[in-house]
């Protein structure tokens, strides 16, 4: 029996007179894989933006189960929801683009080394000692994920696939319980998107975490994903399995048209 | 027993800070500086220390500021008007401490409101607060109005601009390297990704412009305690452009590239002073010629490391 890891209830988000969002309740279980589809526009990013505070809500409740009890993540900024255990990618790839790869995942780590203002400045043993652990941790994770051999390149000289890749390892260097990733096969070749499978399944295998995509890619999101959601016009249209949403008549409906 | 290359490159650091100081006291000695050139060689001292601290705010957090000479003229009144009774060098450091205290809190107060702006609008609030700065100087009877402040005390030697310098520069890069220079700098590259990976952006945002604040009182009491007058005209726009140019030539993002632009600039300027009126026109030529053929600043964002001049022998000696 898998329990809740994130909750969200009657979420709406107005902008101006346009409900982006209209009451759309969803709930992410732990080590799930859930997949988040719809029409351009039909509010999936906008939901990303509510669930991560980027956006703040019109109305609605969102509560994420962490190492401490059940804590509600209405009114936080973006920076303590990662804090509390949420990460994700962006739609068109945000990385730190003149560091190198190396320093791009471990800015991600900051809030996981303590080292002090003092201990930086004059360079004390410990400095030397967590910036060392840093490292150590940060090249770990590229080494699972084939970035070694690019570590001390610039984040914007990666070929554009490798720059997603990188973008999911930054974010999984927050130590996340749950990741969202927004479109993470856009504009892969065919070869690319097969790996990128492989990559989604093996995030969720290995680190036991919950993964949740927006994606157009209907061959990768029947593929990878236990469960759907289907959103259409800011509401949701309708959740099941990748193969009952395959006979949704409404989804059906909402995709090829017809009256 | 072999040597790291980071052992190697702080012995190698630390070498290249004596010979400074020993080639400059020996030049001394030897009566080769007469004052006109110590003078310079202070004005290159000072200027670098308020290059570095306005280099980490514009080139490393990506915060342009257009105010560091009201926190300059902090730090100057604070010697300023302190040294009259503490008439000694425990006296100047300890104004120099209270300088940089009252320029941190000011940070503060001017930061958290404006470092919500972006590029020419936080430019122009920064610039707005220098001027209050200046304005409450002017109007202040301890500050002696708009006369400004004579006869301070020369607490302040070559030697010590030496030392400062090269301790502000120290703190400084050693902050850049370390976690809080990196989450400064995943600020400037995209604020939302950064605020995405658990990084408080207003946060770092604010101690890079708070550092770089207490920099700048450094920079005003030693020119205060060296120069022996300041008025608060000294600390108007034009003063925080001249530091501007410096971190905007030398190259932003290049702690290399200040001392390189201040060195430069400082030795122009005074080459020039034998040129008369037209010494300006060339001046201005010269800053117009560097940005059009190198508008990254002289050296970019590139930066000397003797860590690298060591790996790199290493490897080659390894083949």
């Amino acid at each position: 029996m898998s329990s809740v890891l994130l909750d969200a209830r009657s979420l709406v988000k107005n902008f101006g007179g346009l409900t982006a969002v209209a009451n759309v309740s969803v709930h992410f279980d732990q080590n799930e894989l859930v997949g988040l589809i719809g029409p351009n526009g039909a509010g999936k990013t906008t939901l990303f933006n509510l669930l991560t505070g980027e956006t703040p809500v019109s109305s609605g409740s969102i509560s994420l189960a962490t190492d401490r009890g059940v804590q509600s993540l209405n009114g936080r900024s973006p920076a303590q929801i990662a804090q509390a255990g949420i990460s994700r990618t962006f739609q068109n790839i945000r990385l730190f683009k003149e560091l190198t790869v190396l320093d791009n995942v471990r800015i991600a780590m900051t809030n996981h080394y303590r080292e002090g203002f003092l201990t930086s400045i004059l360079r004390l043993p410990k400095y030397y000692r967590t910036e060392r652990e840093m490292t150590a941790a940060a090249q770990r994770l590229l080494a699972i994920f084939d970035l070694t051999a690019v570590a001390d390149q610039p984040a914007k000289n990666l070929p554009y696939g490798t720059q997603r890749r990188l973008e999911i390892v930054r974010a999984l260097a927050t130590k996340p319980k749950l990741l969202f990733l927004d479109e993470p096969a856009a504009g892969m070749n065919p070869e690319e998107t097969a790996d990128l499978t492989r990559l989604i399944r093996q995030i969720q295998h290995d680190f036991h975490i919950t993964v949740v995509l927006i994606e157009h890619d209907m061959s990768l999101v029947m593929d990878v994903c236990e469960r759907l959601y289907v959103l259409e016009h800011g509401g949701l249209l309708a959740t099941g399995t990748p193969a009952e949403i395959q006979r949704d008549p409404a989804v059906i409906k909402a995709y090829l048209g017809g009256d | 027993m072999r040597f790291s290359s980071r052992v190697k490159s702080n012995l190698a650091w630390l070498g290249v800070m004596v010979s400074g100081f020993v080639i400059i006291d020996g030049l001394e000695v030897a009566r080769v500086i007469n004052p006109f050139i110590e003078n310079m060689l202070v004005t290159i001292g000072i200027n670098v220390i308020l290059a570095v601290g306005l280099n980490l705010i514009i080139g490393f957090a990506g915060q342009f500021s257009l105010g560091h000479a009201g926190f300059m003229a902090i730090g100057a009144y604070a010697t300023g008007i302190m040294t009259q009774t503490m008439s000694t060098p425990l006296g100047f450091f300890l104004s120099m401490g209270v300088g940089m205290v009252l320029a941190m809190v000011a940070a503060v107060i001017v930061g958290i409101p404006t470092l919500r702006l972006r590029g020419d609008y936080l430019a122009i609030a920064t610039m707005g607060a220098a001027e209050i700065i200046r304005i409450l100087i002017n109007n202040l009877k301890i500050t002696n109005g708009a006369a400004g402040l004579f006869n301070i005390p020369a607490l302040v030697s070559w030697a010590t601009v030496y030392v400062l310098m090269c301790v502000t520069t120290l703190v400084t890069v050693n902050f850049i390297h370390s976690r809080g220079g990196r989450a400064v700098m995943a600020v400037r590259e995209d604020e939302l990704a950064a605020g995405a990976m658990g990084i408080n952006t207003t946060r770092w945002k604010l101690a890079a412009f708070v550092f770089g604040a207490a920099t700048a009182a450094i920079g005003g009491s030693l020119h205060a305690a060296y120069i022996q007058t300041i008025a608060p005209d000294d600390f108007n726009i034009m003063a925080s452009i001249a530091i501007l140019i410096i971190v905007v030539l030398g190259g932003v993002g290049s702690i290399t590239g200040t001392f390189v632009a201040a060195i430069v600039l400082s030795v122009l300027d005074t080459v020039l002073q034998n040129f008369g009126t037209i010494r300006m026109i060339i001046y201005s030529l010269a800053l117009i010629l560097i940005m059009i053929f190198k508008p990254t600043g002289l050296l970019g964002s590139w930066e000397f490391s003797f860590k690298r001049v060591f790996s790199r022998r290493e490897v080659t000696s390894h083949e």
